[in-house]
């Protein structure tokens, strides 16, 4: 899950870390309320979307008068956000963070993600701050500075030091940064954290470190430990279908073709987009309907399948093992004329039962198939 | 004389009285499994479909020589689960569980005493035909007595390939599901090992997915010489970058971790690459030929 810059500098406050003075509005008036709050200097307007990038589609702005402020709240508050990030539709901006515009001798990166093949968290700094990882990763590679931070122990003070250090700090920025990295290391450690992100982490001009940016995202395995965090997700930033299945529990990912696609197994999920693909279709999304087939969760997922108005054919690839595929086709049947779908269904089904299954569903009009390609071929063609 | 599991087998199961375990540990002592035990605290002294149930798994492994065991509890106690079966001497658990924290997997990984191998979590376990022992969840009866090895991040794409090797009359050797965390006990080489080392196996096929350099990792392993044929599945050649595909270890990140990477280093490593599922007994024939 993952959270706005707003709510992630509050976090990090709640830490020890330090963030520039600002708040969070969603009016042009309540922008201006914190603009006089926060000292009516120069400050940054900044739109608070799930996504990088926001600057060069125009979603940052700085103002210093009270026309530019609220002129700068307007353009942006209810703007239809464009980032290499959003995909070409974007994201309507429902919020900014108004923020003092801080006085910049140099920008770091520091961010720490979980390192599979370390099987720790793992901290990471840079000098060259305000780029992407990747990009730098590419452009300056031994300028990025990696420390493993023990899962048990967290992060040691002789690593945050060097890290420090490596950055070139001395003196009171040197104590600043550590208490940074500290305070995002346990904050990673206590709120099961995926990513934590510091890009552009600040240098500034009277010599203090402070979180230009903050972006985090949360293990959604550990979600239910942390109502804290819970209660931190944005509901509008969810792709309305991945928003149902996750109520639902199922695992949904939207995509951009026209076959919807229910399927028992992440593997064999991915497995069956691509055969779709392979044989000249396009998939609407990945369901996982997980290892069973249980009625009420075809049914659904079905419900979802068709949220998507893209959609034109579904398949279903059910491979059964032990569950009994006559149930699995009682449930589709059922699901199909209480949902009222119109679009054709293709049914690969193996399991026990397997052939009582397919003679029900062909008897109520389904396309069906013995073999996972057959049936993919069958279901491209339905969707044509 | 297959790998990992076989008649020596004695299994454990953790969570042995709650639905999963229940379920499950019937369809395992059908297909023949020898399960010595189950734990539930609270629960020992009873006795549940046959088997005894211990409080603790260091009772129950005094009692009972345990040597495996397979963890069915829900996600909060499963990283507990698994410490207390490496904590009580067993060299081997399995552990089914999904959606256990990442976080909460790598104090497990911390705190593993040595010797101890761990396989999943969010796995289907492991099965051996030949010996009628099944450790896990998935479908016996699509298995058959056979010669190839079978490793798979995968639970249902693992017994399309499964039945399709049953279907061509190849068989396995002993299939194992490492799971689909990004942080699986047991990897795609660990397995690679022991099938080299096993006479029950002529060549291996590798399921993997999108996620992680695993794959990568076992393209090199195999690339230094490896004596029996491989051949590689990736599925989320259409998974689009920065989404979770339902596994917790099944994402892209940072442009890293995508199929055809993984097919590219397979390919490289002279590992034959199936673009499709049906593709892997074709290929598997030809280089058994």
């Amino acid at each position: 899950m993952k959270i706005h810059e707003y709510q992630a500098k509050q976090l990090l406050a709640s830490y020890g870390a330090p963030i520039p003075l600002g708040d969070v509005a969603d009016t042009p008036a309540e922008v201006l309320k914190v603009w006089n709050r926060i000292g009516k200097g120069r400050v940054a307007v900044k739109a608070q979307i799930h996504a990088g990038g926001r600057g060069k589609g125009g979603g940052i702005k700085l103002a210093e008068t009270e026309d530019e402020v609220l002129s700068s709240a307007k353009k942006i508050i209810g703007m239809n956000l464009v980032t290499h990030q959003t995909g070409p539709e974007g994201i309507k901006v429902r919020k900014v963070l108004v923020e003092e515009a801080l006085e910049v001798k140099s920008e770091f990166y520091a961010g720490i993600t979980l390192d599979r093949s370390s099987r720790s968290p793992v901290l990471m700094v840079s000098k060259f701050g305000g780029m992407e990882i990747e990009e730098v990763a590419a452009r300056e590679p031994d300028s990025i500075v990696k420390m493993k931070i023990h899962p048990l122990s967290g992060l040691f003070q002789f690593q945050a030091r060097e890290l420090g250090y490596r950055l070139g700090l001395r003196g009171k920025p040197l104590q600043s940064a550590v208490r940074i990295f500290t305070a995002i290391s346990k904050l990673f450690v206590e709120k099961d954290a995926s990513l934590i992100e510091i890009n552009p982490l600040f240098h500034l001009k009277d010599d203090r470190i402070v979180a230009g940016d903050a972006k985090i995202g949360f293990d959604d395995s550990a979600l239910y430990k942390h109502e804290d965090i819970e209660a931190l997700r944005d509901e509008f930033e969810e792709e309305p279908a991945e928003r149902e299945a996750r109520k639902a529990n199922l695992s949904y990912v939207k995509l951009d073709g026209n076959i919807g696609c229910m399927v028992n197994g992440a593997g064999l999920a991915m497995a069956t987009l691509d055969i779709l693909k392979h044989f000249g279709g396009t998939p609407a999304n990945f369901l996982d309907i997980g290892g069973g087939a249980k009625r009420e969760r075809v049914k659904d997922a079905l419900k979802i399948i068709l949220t998507d108005k893209n959609v034109k054919a579904i398949f279903i690839n059910i491979f059964g093992g032990i569950v009994r595929c006559d149930e699995v086709a009682h449930g589709v049947i059922s699901a199909k004329k209480e949902l009222g779908i119109s679009v054709p269904i293709t049914i690969r089904l193996t399991g026990t039962n397997e052939k009582e299954g397919r003679s029900m569903l062909e008897s109520e009009g389904f396309a069906t198939g013995v073999s996972l390609d057959e049936a993919a071929q069958k279901a491209v063609r339905s969707a044509a | 004389m297959s790998i990992l599991v076989n008649s020596e087998t004695r299994l454990l199961v953790q969570g042995i009285t709650g639905s999963e375990g229940t379920y499950h540990s019937k369809r395992m002592l059908e297909y023949g499994t020898k399960i010595v035990a189950g734990v539930t605290p609270n629960k020992g002294g009873t006795n549940y479909l046959g088997i005894p149930v211990y409080n603790t798994v260091s009772e129950a492994v005094t009692e009972t020589s345990a040597n495996v065991s397979i963890i069915y509890v829900p996600a909060p106690f499963a990283a507990d689960a698994i410490l207390e079966s490496a904590y009580a001497g067993i060299p081997l658990v399995v552990c089914i569980t999904e959606g256990i924290p990442a976080l909460e997997m790598m104090r497990v990984h911390a705190s593993m005493p040595e010797g101890v191998r761990l396989i999943g979590p969010n796995c289907p376990g492991v099965i051996t035909p030949s010996t009628k022992t099944k450790v896990g969840i998935m479908p016996g009866h699509i298995h058959l007595p056979g010669r190839v090895g079978v490793i798979s991040r995968s639970g249902t794409l693992t017994y399309e390939i499964v039945k399709a090797l049953t279907d061509a009359k190849l068989g396995q050797s002993t299939a194992i599901g490492i799971g689909g965390d990004p942080l699986p006990g047991t990897n795609f080489i660990d397995c690679l090992e022991l099938f080299r080392n096993d006479d029950e196996t002529d060549a291996v096929a590798i399921i993997g997915e999108i996620g992680g350099s695993d794959e990568e990792k076992a393209a090199e392993y195999v690339a230094k010489g490896y004596s029996k044929p491989v051949i590689g599945f990736i599925a989320g050649q259409s998974a689009p970058p920065g989404k979770r595909m339902g596994h917790a270890g099944a994402i892209i990140s940072g442009g890293k971790g995508t199929a055809e990477e993984k097919k590219n280093a397979f390919r490289a490593a002279g590992i034959k690459v199936a673009d499709l599922p049906s593709e892997v007994v074709p290929l598997l024939k030809e280089s058994l030929r």
